[in-house]
């Protein structure tokens, strides 16, 4: 009967080491995996992978940049000129136009003929630009020339301004608007969530009578249980249009709309976590500080506070996380114009909202799908700053509290 | 008892993936696909059909892996997924089973009624900042779009824009429903929907092709005798070899009980 037990308590204790260790590997593969996925994008290259741009060989422009590949397909730039070419009109070839000219039967079985007819077309078109797939275009034929395609630099992608990620031939992958926006949206969230929810978790833990507290206790914690794409749904029909009133602006979906809902969200997640942590100062510590006759602010401010800093400091880092990675509500009110954001009012796109809107259709493997996963490693790498200053907080502030 | 449990489960799942046909792809086809769906299950008992969306291009990649019947796709087959079907030693076979018409909507209270198509690409590609320089009051435009994901999006992009990219920091919503709700309750925006989703809370606009000769409003008579512009096939694609399984499905979407379906989800019938 012993031996059966010890045998049952050891495997009790193997199981919690072995899924304790199973977690932990867990996690780690996933950040491995996520910067893995992320970091194959300074490999792809900033033309679609597997197409390339190709020209007449007698056009004397040798090297695009991405900016100027956007800016002719949008017909911002018309003439060879002002690429540092000959005076001639840009002529822009798609390669489904190909299509229109030659029908199936034209192209030869499989296609065999169609390298030869692109070359046709771009010898016949001195002043053409043509974004063709590499297996079918025309190499060996005299008088067409490839553009050399360069890889996705760490500069674009940090540094770029434009986040365009379906844009053709070539997308654009700045993720700077995008982790202002974030930054934006958060912070002021936190700005106004923070007073606010520190304020109501002293009034109910030191100042609110009992009854009001077994009442307003649970009501908040049911807030937390509210699905956030209600909160979304409430943002956009309630908040946008107030926000649009108020501050009389022509768009209701605005940086400012997006931390109003995210600060009623992290509201409940601040006030539960930093109640228990001021309602955890001992009896013994408050009735020693009236007992020297400090009155009940002073106790509060002086006592209680810094007793349960460490946990205000948890309730801090638990806020700032709800509202980093909230994804829904954001998405529906922010607007997701990704724009360097120059005002609280003006549209913005997070980090999150960017992931979650374009992952299901971003082809996998391709460099939009990368570049989605090193926005996630991005989040991950400002979370972790956050949670690890607000850990070297709270300790100072213990080792010279209490 | 438990056994007898398991052989029912057992058995019903064969039997399922024996008559079963799976529809995946396109979420604006996806409404269409169900109610098809329930209504053929109620006329074959012995079928089944489980339709999933997740959009077009999910779809055609699941016909690749075939780990889908059906393709719906609301976006004709890419060049690229094409190639990957052959070289899988797979042949696509397309069928048109209903169009949907996109209409342009602005806030009830703008007093522009009609554009060109010149001037929406103007719109939404940046270049036209004002309602003042469409007739309207002085204003500026908020134009409304989808997000990237969507099939809509890449319609709207290539069939009005011509292709050029949108401008840059557009805003974009998650759902045709939020493009209603935001434009309803912004004076100066504008967006563009599925003809289904057209309601009070927004006004549509007459859009010409023309250069302005003609303008034509947006609606299911209009798209029919396609005197409409901006209108999309739906399709299904399916493997050739596949055929008899999928015909009898395929066909009572295309006879006249399938496409009074399509008329009522809010499309437009293909006869």
């Amino acid at each position: 009967m012993k031996r059966i037990k010890r045998i049952l308590e050891r495997t009790i204790e193997s199981i919690l080491t072995v899924s304790g260790a199973v977690t932990s590997i867990a996690i780690l593969l996933i950040v491995i995996f996520l910067f893995k996925e992320g970091l194959g994008l300074f490999k792809s290259p900033s033309v679609e992978k597997g197409y390339s741009l190709y020209v007449n060989s007698k056009n004397t422009v040798n090297d695009l940049d991405v900016e100027d590949i956007k800016h002719i397909y949008d017909s911002e730039v018309e003439n060879w000129k002002e690429l540092g070419g000959r005076d001639q009109e840009i002529k822009i070839f798609r390669f489904e136009e190909i299509f229109n000219i030659y029908s199936d039967e034209e192209l030869g079985k499989d296609y065999s003929l169609l390298p030869e007819k692109l070359g046709e077309v771009i010898i016949q078109n001195p002043n053409i630009i043509a974004y063709l797939p590499q297996q079918y275009a025309p190499t060996d034929i005299q008088g067409v020339k490839a553009l050399p395609s360069k890889d996705i630099s760490i500069g674009d992608f940090f540094g770029g301004r434009e986040w365009m990620p379906t844009a053709t031939p070539s997308p654009l992958f700045g993720v700077l608007p995008l982790i202002l926006g974030t930054l934006i949206v958060s912070i002021i969230a936190i700005l106004i969530a923070l007073p606010l929810g520190l304020g109501v978790a002293i009034y109910l833990s030191e100042l609110a009578g009992e009854r009001t507290r077994k009442l307003m206790k649970p009501t908040i914690e049911l807030l937390a249980g509210i699905p956030s794409v209600v909160y979304g749904f409430f943002g956009l029909v309630v908040l946008v249009p107030i926000v649009q009133k108020v501050f009389g602006l022509s768009v209701g979906e605005t940086a400012f709309t997006g931390s109003l809902i995210l600060a009623i969200m992290a509201l409940p997640t601040i006030i539960t976590v930093a109640e228990d942590a001021l309602r955890n100062t001992p009896r013994d510590m408050r009735e020693a500080s009236l007992a020297l006759g400090a009155t009940q602010w002073q106790t509060i401010y002086k006592v209680v506070i810094p007793y349960s800093a460490s946990g205000i400091s948890a309730a801090v880092v638990l806020g700032i996380g709800r509202a980093m990675g909230e994804t829904m509500a954001v998405l529906m009110v922010t607007g997701n114009a990704a724009v360097m954001p120059h005002s609280l009012f003006e549209p913005v796109r997070t980090i999150p909202a960017t992931i979650a809107a374009e992952l299901g259709e971003a082809p996998a493997g391709g460099a939009h799908y990368q570049s989605l996963f090193l926005l996630g490693c991005i989040l991950f790498v400002i979370t972790m700053i956050v949670s690890i200053t607000a850990e070297v907080i709270s300790k100072k502030q213990l080792n010279k509290g209490v | 008892m438990k056994k007898t449990i398991l052989t029912t489960i057992a058995l019903f799942t064969i039997t399922l993936s024996l008559n079963a046909q799976r529809i995946k792809g396109s979420d604006t086809v996806l409404p269409l696909s169900q109610k098809v769906a329930e209504s053929y299950k109620k006329a074959n008992l012995k079928n089944t059909v489980s339709v999933t969306g997740g959009g077009s291009g999910v779809g055609i990649s699941a016909l690749l892996t075939g780990t889908t019947d059906i393709a719906q796709a609301s976006r004709k087959i890419k060049f690229d997924e094409k190639q990957k079907l052959q070289k899988g030693g797979k042949t696509a076979k397309e069928v048109i089973i209903a169009y949907d018409a996109l209409a342009v909507v602005v806030h009830p209270s703008n007093k522009v009624t009609i554009l060109t198509r010149e001037q929406l690409e103007g719109i939404f590609t940046g270049k036209i900042k004002n309602w003042k320089e469409l007739g309207g009051e002085d204003m500026k435009i908020i134009p409304y779009s989808r997000e990237t994901s969507s099939g809509t999006y890449e319609f709207f992009k290539e069939h009005v824009l011509k292709n050029k990219n949108y401008k840059n920091g557009i805003l974009s919503m998650p759902a045709t429903g939020a493009i209603v709700q935001s434009v309803s309750q912004t004076k100066g925006a504008i967006g563009y929907i599925g003809l289904a989703y057209l309601s009070k809370g927004v006004k549509a606009v007459s859009v010409s092709y023309n250069s302005g000769k003609t303008y034509t409003e947006p609606s299911v008579a209009n798209a029919k005798n396609k005197t409409y512009p901006i209108v999309r096939p739906l399709y299904y694609y399916y493997e050739i070899k596949s055929e008899a399984k999928v015909k009898s499905f395929i066909d009572y979407v295309l006879s006249t009980s399938g496409q009074k379906i399509v008329s009522e989800v809010g499309f437009v019938p293909i006869k």
